[in-house]
Protein backbone atom coordinates (compact mmCIF):
# COMPACT_ATOMS: atom_id res chain seq x y z
CA UNK A 1 0.00 0.00 0.00
CA UNK A 2 2.72 2.44 0.97
CA UNK A 3 4.85 1.39 -2.00
CA UNK A 4 1.86 1.84 -4.27
CA UNK A 5 1.37 5.36 -2.90
CA UNK A 6 5.03 6.14 -3.45
CA UNK A 7 4.93 4.92 -7.05
CA UNK A 8 1.81 6.97 -7.81
CA UNK A 9 3.40 9.97 -6.12
CA UNK A 10 6.54 9.71 -8.21
CA UNK A 11 4.51 9.59 -11.42
CA UNK A 12 2.50 12.72 -10.69
CA UNK A 13 5.61 14.23 -9.16
CA UNK A 14 7.45 13.85 -12.47
CA UNK A 15 4.84 16.08 -14.11
CA UNK A 16 5.28 18.67 -11.36
CA UNK A 17 9.02 18.39 -11.93
CA UNK A 18 8.66 19.14 -15.62
CA UNK A 19 6.40 22.16 -15.04
CA UNK A 20 8.60 23.36 -12.17
CA UNK A 21 11.58 23.09 -14.51
CA UNK A 22 9.80 25.35 -16.97
CA UNK A 23 9.07 27.84 -14.17
CA UNK A 24 12.72 27.78 -13.10
CA UNK A 25 13.99 28.31 -16.65
CA UNK A 26 11.83 31.40 -16.99
CA UNK A 27 12.80 32.65 -13.55
CA UNK A 28 16.48 32.31 -14.40
CA UNK A 29 15.98 34.15 -17.66
CA UNK A 30 13.76 37.02 -16.54
CA UNK A 31 13.69 36.94 -12.72
CA UNK A 32 9.94 36.62 -12.78
CA UNK A 33 7.35 33.95 -12.05
CA UNK A 34 5.40 32.96 -15.11
CA UNK A 35 1.84 32.35 -13.96
CA UNK A 36 0.93 31.54 -17.54
CA UNK A 37 3.23 28.49 -17.49
CA UNK A 38 0.34 26.16 -16.69
CA UNK A 39 -1.76 27.58 -19.53
CA UNK A 40 1.15 27.21 -21.96
CA UNK A 41 1.26 23.55 -20.92
CA UNK A 42 -2.52 23.32 -21.35
CA UNK A 43 -2.28 24.87 -24.79
CA UNK A 44 0.39 22.30 -25.60
CA UNK A 45 -1.98 19.52 -24.55
CA UNK A 46 -4.79 20.95 -26.71
CA UNK A 47 -2.48 21.28 -29.71
CA UNK A 48 -1.44 17.65 -29.25
CA UNK A 49 -5.09 16.61 -28.96
CA UNK A 50 -6.01 18.57 -32.08
CA UNK A 51 -3.21 17.01 -34.08
CA UNK A 52 -4.31 13.55 -32.94
CA UNK A 53 -7.87 14.34 -34.05
CA UNK A 54 -6.46 15.37 -37.41
CA UNK A 55 -4.91 11.95 -37.71
CA UNK A 56 -1.38 12.27 -36.36
CA UNK A 57 -0.17 9.59 -33.96
CA UNK A 58 0.32 11.08 -30.50
CA UNK A 59 4.09 10.51 -30.48
CA UNK A 60 4.34 12.62 -33.63
CA UNK A 61 1.94 15.25 -32.33
CA UNK A 62 4.02 15.82 -29.20
CA UNK A 63 7.17 17.26 -30.84
CA UNK A 64 5.07 19.50 -33.08
CA UNK A 65 3.21 20.80 -30.06
CA UNK A 66 6.47 21.34 -28.17
CA UNK A 67 7.98 23.29 -31.06
CA UNK A 68 4.89 25.45 -31.45
CA UNK A 69 4.78 26.25 -27.74
CA UNK A 70 8.50 27.05 -27.75
CA UNK A 71 7.82 29.67 -30.40
CA UNK A 72 4.74 31.06 -28.62
CA UNK A 73 6.56 31.26 -25.29
CA UNK A 74 9.57 32.99 -26.86
CA UNK A 75 7.28 35.39 -28.70
CA UNK A 76 5.47 36.38 -25.51
CA UNK A 77 8.83 37.06 -23.85
CA UNK A 78 9.80 39.33 -26.71
CA UNK A 79 6.50 41.14 -26.99
CA UNK A 80 5.27 41.37 -23.39
CA UNK A 81 8.10 40.72 -20.95
CA UNK A 82 11.17 42.31 -22.54
CA UNK A 83 9.83 45.85 -22.86
CA UNK A 84 8.96 45.86 -19.15
CA UNK A 85 12.02 43.94 -17.94
CA UNK A 86 14.23 46.66 -19.36
CA UNK A 87 12.80 49.00 -16.75
CA UNK A 88 13.44 46.54 -13.92
CA UNK A 89 9.87 46.24 -12.72
CA UNK A 90 9.43 42.81 -11.19
CA UNK A 91 5.88 43.23 -9.96
CA UNK A 92 4.33 44.46 -13.21
CA UNK A 93 6.03 41.51 -14.92
CA UNK A 94 4.23 39.04 -12.68
CA UNK A 95 0.94 40.81 -13.29
CA UNK A 96 1.53 40.61 -17.04
CA UNK A 97 2.02 36.85 -16.76
CA UNK A 98 -1.20 36.63 -14.74
CA UNK A 99 -2.99 38.50 -17.49
CA UNK A 100 -1.47 36.18 -20.05
CA UNK A 101 -2.69 33.18 -18.04
CA UNK A 102 -6.27 34.45 -18.12
CA UNK A 103 -6.05 35.38 -21.79
CA UNK A 104 -4.69 32.02 -22.92
CA UNK A 105 -7.32 30.22 -20.88
CA UNK A 106 -10.08 32.28 -22.46
CA UNK A 107 -8.76 31.61 -25.95
CA UNK A 108 -8.59 27.88 -25.22
CA UNK A 109 -12.18 27.86 -23.95
CA UNK A 110 -13.28 29.76 -27.03
CA UNK A 111 -11.39 27.58 -29.49
CA UNK A 112 -12.04 24.14 -27.99
CA UNK A 113 -15.09 24.69 -25.71
CA UNK A 114 -15.29 23.66 -22.07
CA UNK A 115 -16.15 20.02 -22.73
CA UNK A 116 -13.57 17.50 -21.60
CA UNK A 117 -11.61 15.74 -24.30
CA UNK A 118 -9.73 12.49 -24.26
CA UNK A 119 -6.05 12.49 -25.14
CA UNK A 120 -4.62 9.06 -25.96
CA UNK A 121 -1.90 7.91 -23.58
CA UNK A 122 1.49 8.23 -25.17
CA UNK A 123 2.66 4.94 -23.75
CA UNK A 124 -0.49 2.89 -24.20
CA UNK A 125 -2.82 1.46 -21.59
CA UNK A 126 -2.33 -1.31 -19.10
CA UNK A 127 -0.13 -1.71 -16.09
CA UNK A 128 3.12 -3.42 -15.26
CA UNK A 129 3.77 -5.33 -12.05
CA UNK A 130 6.89 -4.00 -10.35
CA UNK A 131 7.53 -6.19 -7.31
CA UNK A 132 3.92 -6.23 -6.14
CA UNK A 133 3.21 -2.65 -7.15
CA UNK A 134 1.02 -2.09 -10.18
CA UNK A 135 2.27 0.84 -12.21
CA UNK A 136 0.58 1.96 -15.40
CA UNK A 137 2.61 2.03 -18.57
CA UNK A 138 1.79 5.69 -18.95
CA UNK A 139 3.21 6.45 -15.49
CA UNK A 140 6.45 4.63 -16.24
CA UNK A 141 6.64 6.44 -19.56
CA UNK A 142 6.06 9.81 -17.88
CA UNK A 143 8.83 9.27 -15.35
CA UNK A 144 11.29 8.04 -17.97
CA UNK A 145 10.46 10.85 -20.41
CA UNK A 146 10.90 13.55 -17.79
CA UNK A 147 14.13 11.89 -16.72
CA UNK A 148 15.45 11.85 -20.29
CA UNK A 149 14.49 15.49 -20.86
CA UNK A 150 16.18 16.46 -17.61
CA UNK A 151 19.38 14.63 -18.50
CA UNK A 152 19.46 16.07 -22.02
CA UNK A 153 18.97 19.61 -20.71
CA UNK A 154 21.52 19.00 -17.97
CA UNK A 155 24.12 17.88 -20.51
CA UNK A 156 23.34 20.84 -22.78
CA UNK A 157 23.68 23.34 -19.94
CA UNK A 158 26.75 21.83 -18.29
CA UNK A 159 28.84 20.56 -21.16
CA UNK A 160 28.19 22.68 -24.23
CA UNK A 161 29.31 26.13 -25.23
CA UNK A 162 25.73 27.13 -25.72
CA UNK A 163 24.95 26.05 -22.15
CA UNK A 164 27.92 28.00 -20.81
CA UNK A 165 26.59 31.15 -22.47
CA UNK A 166 23.16 30.54 -20.92
CA UNK A 167 24.68 30.04 -17.46
CA UNK A 168 26.98 33.05 -17.80
CA UNK A 169 24.03 35.25 -18.74
CA UNK A 170 22.21 34.12 -15.59
CA UNK A 171 25.26 34.38 -13.32
CA UNK A 172 26.24 37.96 -14.21
CA UNK A 173 24.18 39.40 -17.07
CA UNK A 174 26.21 42.56 -17.54
CA UNK A 175 29.55 40.73 -17.54
CA UNK A 176 28.13 38.27 -20.05
CA UNK A 177 27.01 41.09 -22.31
CA UNK A 178 30.47 42.69 -22.01
CA UNK A 179 31.94 39.36 -23.08
CA UNK A 180 29.99 39.43 -26.32
CA UNK A 181 27.00 37.33 -25.25
CA UNK A 182 23.57 38.62 -26.23
CA UNK A 183 21.61 38.27 -23.01
CA UNK A 184 18.46 39.12 -24.93
CA UNK A 185 18.93 35.99 -26.99
CA UNK A 186 19.67 33.77 -24.00
CA UNK A 187 16.56 35.13 -22.29
CA UNK A 188 14.35 34.29 -25.24
CA UNK A 189 15.97 30.88 -25.44
CA UNK A 190 15.12 30.23 -21.77
CA UNK A 191 11.46 31.00 -22.47
CA UNK A 192 11.45 28.84 -25.59
CA UNK A 193 12.77 25.79 -23.75
CA UNK A 194 10.29 26.44 -20.93
CA UNK A 195 7.44 26.52 -23.46
CA UNK A 196 8.50 23.19 -24.97
CA UNK A 197 8.95 21.50 -21.59
CA UNK A 198 5.54 22.81 -20.52
CA UNK A 199 3.88 21.38 -23.64
CA UNK A 200 5.49 18.06 -22.84
CA UNK A 201 4.13 18.11 -19.29
CA UNK A 202 0.64 19.05 -20.48
CA UNK A 203 0.50 16.35 -23.13
CA UNK A 204 1.79 13.70 -20.73
CA UNK A 205 -0.66 14.49 -17.93
CA UNK A 206 -3.73 15.07 -20.14
CA UNK A 207 -4.71 11.38 -20.46
CA UNK A 208 -4.83 11.04 -16.66
CA UNK A 209 -6.71 14.23 -15.80
CA UNK A 210 -8.91 14.52 -18.90
CA UNK A 211 -8.36 17.57 -21.01
CA UNK A 212 -10.45 20.62 -20.10
CA UNK A 213 -9.63 24.30 -19.65
CA UNK A 214 -9.29 24.01 -15.86
CA UNK A 215 -6.92 21.07 -16.02
CA UNK A 216 -3.61 22.78 -15.34
CA UNK A 217 -4.58 25.23 -12.59
CA UNK A 218 -4.06 22.78 -9.69
CA UNK A 219 -0.98 21.31 -11.38
CA UNK A 220 0.53 24.80 -11.59
CA UNK A 221 0.13 25.30 -7.84
CA UNK A 222 1.96 22.05 -7.16
CA UNK A 223 4.65 23.04 -9.65
CA UNK A 224 5.12 26.36 -7.84
CA UNK A 225 5.42 24.44 -4.58
CA UNK A 226 8.00 22.16 -6.24
CA UNK A 227 10.02 25.08 -7.63
CA UNK A 228 9.92 26.87 -4.27
CA UNK A 229 11.01 23.73 -2.48
CA UNK A 230 13.86 23.00 -4.90
CA UNK A 231 15.01 26.59 -5.24
CA UNK A 232 13.61 28.97 -7.85
CA UNK A 233 16.86 29.23 -9.77
CA UNK A 234 17.88 25.57 -9.62
CA UNK A 235 16.83 23.19 -12.43
CA UNK A 236 17.99 20.17 -10.42
CA UNK A 237 16.09 21.52 -7.44
CA UNK A 238 12.94 21.68 -9.58
CA UNK A 239 13.23 18.00 -10.42
CA UNK A 240 13.77 16.94 -6.83
CA UNK A 241 11.10 19.32 -5.60
CA UNK A 242 8.56 17.96 -8.08
CA UNK A 243 9.07 14.36 -7.02
CA UNK A 244 8.96 15.30 -3.34
CA UNK A 245 5.74 17.27 -3.75
CA UNK A 246 4.14 14.44 -5.74
CA UNK A 247 4.96 11.89 -3.08
CA UNK A 248 3.87 14.08 -0.15
CA UNK A 249 0.65 14.96 -1.92
CA UNK A 250 -0.19 11.30 -2.48
CA UNK A 251 0.69 10.22 1.03
CA UNK A 252 -1.28 13.09 2.56
CA UNK A 253 -4.23 12.22 0.35
CA UNK A 254 -4.32 8.63 1.58
CA UNK A 255 -3.18 8.75 5.18
CA UNK A 256 -4.43 12.03 6.64
CA UNK A 257 -8.05 12.28 7.78
CA UNK A 258 -10.04 13.98 5.01
CA UNK A 259 -6.73 13.95 3.15
CA UNK A 260 -8.21 13.61 -0.30
CA UNK A 261 -10.45 16.64 0.29
CA UNK A 262 -7.55 18.81 1.35
CA UNK A 263 -4.87 17.51 -1.01
CA UNK A 264 -4.56 20.95 -2.59
CA UNK A 265 -3.68 22.48 0.75
CA UNK A 266 -0.48 20.43 0.73
CA UNK A 267 0.98 22.76 -1.90
CA UNK A 268 0.20 25.83 0.17
CA UNK A 269 1.66 24.28 3.30
CA UNK A 270 4.87 23.35 1.47
CA UNK A 271 5.25 26.85 -0.01
CA UNK A 272 4.73 28.56 3.34
CA UNK A 273 6.99 26.20 5.29
CA UNK A 274 9.83 26.51 2.75
CA UNK A 275 9.59 30.29 2.68
CA UNK A 276 9.75 30.37 6.47
CA UNK A 277 12.45 27.78 7.06
CA UNK A 278 14.70 27.95 4.01
CA UNK A 279 13.55 30.70 1.66
CA UNK A 280 16.11 29.91 -1.05
CA UNK A 281 14.86 26.30 -1.26
CA UNK A 282 16.95 23.14 -1.17
CA UNK A 283 19.41 24.03 -3.93
CA UNK A 284 18.72 27.70 -4.65
CA UNK A 285 21.19 30.51 -4.24
CA UNK A 286 20.60 32.69 -1.23
CA UNK A 287 20.81 36.06 -3.01
CA UNK A 288 17.80 35.20 -5.15
CA UNK A 289 15.53 35.72 -2.21
CA UNK A 290 16.78 39.19 -1.43
CA UNK A 291 15.83 40.51 -4.86
CA UNK B 1 44.48 57.41 -37.24
CA UNK B 2 43.65 56.65 -33.63
CA UNK B 3 42.30 53.25 -32.65
CA UNK B 4 39.59 54.84 -30.51
CA UNK B 5 38.12 58.27 -31.09
CA UNK B 6 35.38 59.25 -28.67
CA UNK B 7 33.51 62.53 -28.91
CA UNK B 8 30.94 62.25 -26.15
CA UNK B 9 28.72 65.34 -26.23
CA UNK B 10 26.75 64.01 -23.28
CA UNK B 11 26.13 60.70 -21.57
CA UNK B 12 24.19 59.52 -18.55
CA UNK B 13 21.53 57.28 -17.08
CA UNK B 14 17.86 57.85 -17.74
CA UNK B 15 17.22 61.53 -17.30
CA UNK B 16 20.45 62.21 -15.39
CA UNK B 17 23.31 63.45 -17.55
CA UNK B 18 26.72 62.65 -16.06
CA UNK B 19 29.28 63.44 -18.79
CA UNK B 20 29.61 66.66 -20.80
CA UNK B 21 31.92 67.10 -23.78
CA UNK B 22 34.32 64.29 -23.03
CA UNK B 23 36.73 63.76 -25.94
CA UNK B 24 39.19 60.88 -25.79
CA UNK B 25 41.67 59.32 -28.16
CA UNK B 26 43.63 56.12 -27.79
CA UNK B 27 46.20 55.28 -30.47
CA UNK B 28 46.76 51.68 -31.55
CA UNK B 29 48.68 49.94 -28.76
CA UNK B 30 48.51 53.21 -26.82
CA UNK B 31 47.65 53.71 -23.17
CA UNK B 32 45.40 56.33 -21.69
CA UNK B 33 44.72 56.83 -17.99
CA UNK B 34 41.55 58.51 -16.74
CA UNK B 35 41.98 59.95 -13.26
CA UNK B 36 39.35 61.45 -11.00
CA UNK B 37 37.82 61.47 -7.55
CA UNK B 38 34.86 59.42 -6.30
CA UNK B 39 31.81 60.11 -8.39
CA UNK B 40 33.68 62.17 -11.01
CA UNK B 41 32.27 60.05 -13.83
CA UNK B 42 35.16 57.67 -14.56
CA UNK B 43 33.05 54.53 -14.61
CA UNK B 44 30.47 56.32 -16.72
CA UNK B 45 33.14 57.00 -19.36
CA UNK B 46 33.91 53.30 -19.67
CA UNK B 47 30.25 52.27 -19.54
CA UNK B 48 29.55 54.75 -22.31
CA UNK B 49 32.28 53.28 -24.49
CA UNK B 50 30.75 49.83 -23.93
CA UNK B 51 27.25 50.92 -24.83
CA UNK B 52 25.79 50.75 -21.31
CA UNK B 53 24.62 54.38 -21.03
CA UNK B 54 22.45 56.80 -22.91
CA UNK B 55 24.85 58.77 -25.10
CA UNK B 56 24.94 61.58 -27.63
CA UNK B 57 28.00 61.92 -29.79
CA UNK B 58 30.28 59.65 -31.70
CA UNK B 59 32.52 56.77 -30.64
CA UNK B 60 34.61 55.15 -33.33
CA UNK B 61 36.85 52.10 -33.11
CA UNK B 62 39.08 51.87 -36.16
CA UNK B 63 36.70 54.23 -37.89
CA UNK B 64 33.63 52.09 -37.12
CA UNK B 65 30.82 53.92 -35.32
CA UNK B 66 29.85 52.21 -32.05
CA UNK B 67 27.11 54.53 -30.79
CA UNK B 68 23.80 52.69 -31.10
CA UNK B 69 25.29 49.20 -30.96
CA UNK B 70 24.34 46.78 -28.17
CA UNK B 71 27.06 46.09 -25.59
CA UNK B 72 27.55 42.55 -26.87
CA UNK B 73 28.16 43.85 -30.38
CA UNK B 74 30.66 46.41 -29.12
CA UNK B 75 32.45 43.59 -27.28
CA UNK B 76 32.53 41.58 -30.49
CA UNK B 77 33.89 44.63 -32.32
CA UNK B 78 37.05 44.43 -30.21
CA UNK B 79 36.53 46.24 -26.91
CA UNK B 80 37.01 44.20 -23.74
CA UNK B 81 35.81 45.71 -20.48
CA UNK B 82 36.91 44.74 -16.97
CA UNK B 83 34.18 46.39 -14.92
CA UNK B 84 34.54 47.99 -11.52
CA UNK B 85 34.18 45.15 -9.00
CA UNK B 86 35.65 42.72 -11.57
CA UNK B 87 32.40 41.23 -12.86
CA UNK B 88 33.40 37.69 -11.95
CA UNK B 89 30.96 34.89 -12.77
CA UNK B 90 31.09 33.67 -9.17
CA UNK B 91 29.22 30.39 -9.59
CA UNK B 92 31.10 29.39 -12.74
CA UNK B 93 34.48 27.72 -12.45
CA UNK B 94 37.71 29.57 -13.14
CA UNK B 95 38.06 27.75 -16.44
CA UNK B 96 34.47 28.54 -17.42
CA UNK B 97 35.07 32.20 -16.61
CA UNK B 98 37.93 32.20 -19.10
CA UNK B 99 35.86 30.37 -21.72
CA UNK B 100 33.07 32.93 -21.40
CA UNK B 101 35.70 35.59 -22.12
CA UNK B 102 36.38 33.75 -25.36
CA UNK B 103 32.70 33.51 -26.28
CA UNK B 104 33.20 35.47 -29.50
CA UNK B 105 35.97 33.17 -30.76
CA UNK B 106 35.84 29.68 -32.29
CA UNK B 107 35.55 27.13 -29.50
CA UNK B 108 38.80 25.32 -30.21
CA UNK B 109 40.79 28.57 -30.15
CA UNK B 110 39.03 29.61 -26.94
CA UNK B 111 39.85 26.33 -25.21
CA UNK B 112 43.52 26.46 -26.22
CA UNK B 113 43.71 30.09 -25.11
CA UNK B 114 42.13 29.29 -21.72
CA UNK B 115 44.71 26.55 -21.17
CA UNK B 116 47.49 28.99 -22.01
CA UNK B 117 46.24 31.48 -19.42
CA UNK B 118 46.03 28.80 -16.75
CA UNK B 119 49.58 27.67 -17.50
CA UNK B 120 50.78 31.23 -17.37
CA UNK B 121 49.07 31.94 -14.06
CA UNK B 122 49.35 28.72 -12.04
CA UNK B 123 47.24 30.25 -9.28
CA UNK B 124 44.35 30.20 -11.76
CA UNK B 125 45.31 26.82 -13.18
CA UNK B 126 45.30 25.16 -9.77
CA UNK B 127 41.74 26.34 -9.23
CA UNK B 128 40.53 25.63 -12.76
CA UNK B 129 37.59 23.49 -11.69
CA UNK B 130 36.59 25.51 -8.60
CA UNK B 131 33.96 28.24 -8.46
CA UNK B 132 35.60 31.59 -9.18
CA UNK B 133 33.94 33.13 -6.12
CA UNK B 134 36.52 31.32 -4.00
CA UNK B 135 39.45 33.31 -5.42
CA UNK B 136 41.11 36.13 -3.49
CA UNK B 137 40.63 39.73 -4.65
CA UNK B 138 43.95 39.83 -6.47
CA UNK B 139 43.30 36.49 -8.14
CA UNK B 140 39.85 37.61 -9.23
CA UNK B 141 41.32 40.74 -10.76
CA UNK B 142 43.87 38.65 -12.60
CA UNK B 143 41.09 36.35 -13.77
CA UNK B 144 39.04 39.33 -14.93
CA UNK B 145 41.96 40.63 -16.98
CA UNK B 146 42.71 37.22 -18.45
CA UNK B 147 39.00 36.81 -19.22
CA UNK B 148 38.97 40.14 -21.03
CA UNK B 149 42.10 39.28 -23.03
CA UNK B 150 40.55 35.91 -24.01
CA UNK B 151 38.63 37.75 -26.71
CA UNK B 152 41.88 39.08 -28.25
CA UNK B 153 40.55 42.64 -28.07
CA UNK B 154 41.95 45.71 -29.78
CA UNK B 155 41.25 47.83 -26.72
CA UNK B 156 41.12 46.85 -23.05
CA UNK B 157 39.02 48.97 -20.68
CA UNK B 158 39.95 48.65 -17.01
CA UNK B 159 37.86 50.15 -14.23
CA UNK B 160 39.90 50.66 -11.05
CA UNK B 161 41.76 47.34 -11.09
CA UNK B 162 43.60 48.38 -7.90
CA UNK B 163 40.38 48.71 -5.92
CA UNK B 164 40.53 46.70 -2.69
CA UNK B 165 44.01 45.32 -3.33
CA UNK B 166 47.03 45.68 -1.05
CA UNK B 167 49.78 47.99 -2.45
CA UNK B 168 52.12 45.09 -3.11
CA UNK B 169 49.45 43.16 -5.03
CA UNK B 170 48.58 46.29 -6.99
CA UNK B 171 52.21 46.76 -8.02
CA UNK B 172 52.42 43.14 -9.17
CA UNK B 173 49.16 43.43 -11.04
CA UNK B 174 50.23 46.55 -12.91
CA UNK B 175 53.55 44.98 -13.83
CA UNK B 176 51.68 41.97 -15.24
CA UNK B 177 49.25 44.23 -17.06
CA UNK B 178 52.13 46.15 -18.61
CA UNK B 179 53.75 42.96 -19.94
CA UNK B 180 50.49 41.45 -21.18
CA UNK B 181 49.40 44.49 -23.16
CA UNK B 182 52.86 44.90 -24.66
CA UNK B 183 52.99 41.24 -25.71
CA UNK B 184 49.56 41.19 -27.26
CA UNK B 185 49.67 44.70 -28.70
CA UNK B 186 46.46 45.58 -26.89
CA UNK B 187 45.66 49.25 -26.32
CA UNK B 188 44.57 50.19 -22.82
CA UNK B 189 42.16 52.70 -21.31
CA UNK B 190 42.68 52.65 -17.59
CA UNK B 191 40.44 54.30 -15.00
CA UNK B 192 42.04 54.77 -11.61
CA UNK B 193 41.95 56.63 -8.34
CA UNK B 194 45.42 55.29 -7.66
CA UNK B 195 47.13 57.94 -9.81
CA UNK B 196 50.61 56.78 -8.85
CA UNK B 197 50.08 53.33 -10.32
CA UNK B 198 48.11 54.56 -13.32
CA UNK B 199 50.57 57.27 -14.38
CA UNK B 200 53.38 54.76 -14.07
CA UNK B 201 51.91 52.57 -16.78
CA UNK B 202 50.08 55.06 -19.03
CA UNK B 203 51.42 57.23 -21.84
CA UNK B 204 48.69 59.85 -21.87
CA UNK B 205 46.32 60.86 -19.12
CA UNK B 206 43.20 62.95 -18.54
CA UNK B 207 41.72 64.22 -15.31
CA UNK B 208 37.96 64.25 -15.02
CA UNK B 209 35.91 66.30 -12.54
CA UNK B 210 32.13 66.41 -12.35
CA UNK B 211 31.84 64.72 -15.70
CA UNK B 212 34.19 67.03 -17.57
CA UNK B 213 37.81 66.80 -18.57
CA UNK B 214 39.79 69.45 -16.70
CA UNK B 215 43.32 68.47 -17.58
CA UNK B 216 45.05 66.38 -20.21
CA UNK B 217 48.58 65.62 -21.30
CA UNK B 218 51.39 63.08 -21.34
CA UNK B 219 51.41 60.95 -18.18
CA UNK B 220 54.92 62.06 -17.27
CA UNK B 221 53.86 65.73 -17.33
CA UNK B 222 50.78 65.10 -15.19
CA UNK B 223 52.94 63.36 -12.66
CA UNK B 224 54.81 66.65 -12.19
CA UNK B 225 51.72 68.83 -12.29
CA UNK B 226 51.16 70.58 -8.96
CA UNK B 227 47.37 70.23 -9.09
CA UNK B 228 47.54 66.52 -9.80
CA UNK B 229 50.20 66.00 -7.16
CA UNK B 230 48.08 67.67 -4.53
CA UNK B 231 44.76 66.15 -5.49
CA UNK B 232 45.64 62.62 -6.57
CA UNK B 233 49.15 61.76 -5.48
CA UNK B 234 48.84 62.93 -1.90
CA UNK B 235 52.06 64.94 -1.94
N1 LIG C 1 23.12 53.83 -12.69
C1 LIG C 1 23.15 55.16 -12.39
N2 LIG C 1 22.03 55.91 -12.44
C2 LIG C 1 22.06 57.22 -12.15
N3 LIG C 1 23.17 57.89 -11.81
C3 LIG C 1 24.32 57.21 -11.75
C4 LIG C 1 24.37 55.81 -12.03
N4 LIG C 1 25.65 55.39 -11.88
C5 LIG C 1 26.36 56.50 -11.52
N5 LIG C 1 25.56 57.58 -11.45
C6 LIG C 1 26.00 58.93 -11.10
O1 LIG C 1 26.96 59.36 -12.04
C7 LIG C 1 27.99 60.07 -11.41
C8 LIG C 1 29.33 59.48 -11.79
O2 LIG C 1 29.40 58.15 -11.35
P1 LIG C 1 30.58 57.18 -11.76
O3 LIG C 1 30.24 55.85 -11.23
O4 LIG C 1 30.85 57.30 -13.21
O5 LIG C 1 31.79 57.80 -10.94
P2 LIG C 1 33.24 57.23 -10.71
O6 LIG C 1 34.16 58.32 -11.06
O7 LIG C 1 33.41 55.94 -11.38
O8 LIG C 1 33.26 57.04 -9.14
P3 LIG C 1 33.99 55.91 -8.25
O9 LIG C 1 35.40 56.34 -8.12
O10 LIG C 1 33.27 55.98 -6.95
O11 LIG C 1 33.83 54.60 -8.93
C9 LIG C 1 27.73 60.02 -9.92
O12 LIG C 1 27.20 61.25 -9.52
C10 LIG C 1 26.71 58.93 -9.76
O13 LIG C 1 25.80 59.26 -8.73
MG1 LIG D 1 33.78 54.06 -10.77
Amino acid sequence: MLLQQLADGIATGAIYSALALAIVLVFRASRTLNFAQGEFALLGAYVSWQLVVWGLPVWAALPVSMALLAVLSAASERALIRPLARRHQALPLIIVTLGLMIAINAVIGWAWTYQTKEVPALFGGGAVDLGGVAVSRQDIGIVLTVLVVAVVLGVLFEFTRWGLRMRAAVSAPESAELSGISTGRTMTMGWAIAGAVGALAGTLIAPELFLHPGMMAPVLIYAFAAATLGGLDSPVGALIGGLAVGVVENLAGSYLPHGSDFKQVVALVIIVVVLLVRPQGILGRREVVRV
Amino acid sequence: MSLLTAEIASAGYGRATVLHDVDLEVPAEGRLAVLGANGAGKTTVLRTLSGLTRVEGSIRLDGRELVGLSPYRIAAAGIAHVPQGRGTFGDLTVRENLLVGGATRPSRAARAEADRWMERFPRLGERAARPASGLSGGEQQLLAIARALMSAPRLLLLDEPSLGLAPKITAELFATLDVLCRETGTAMLLVEQNAQAALGIAEQAVVIESGQITLRGPAAELRDDDEVRRAYLGV
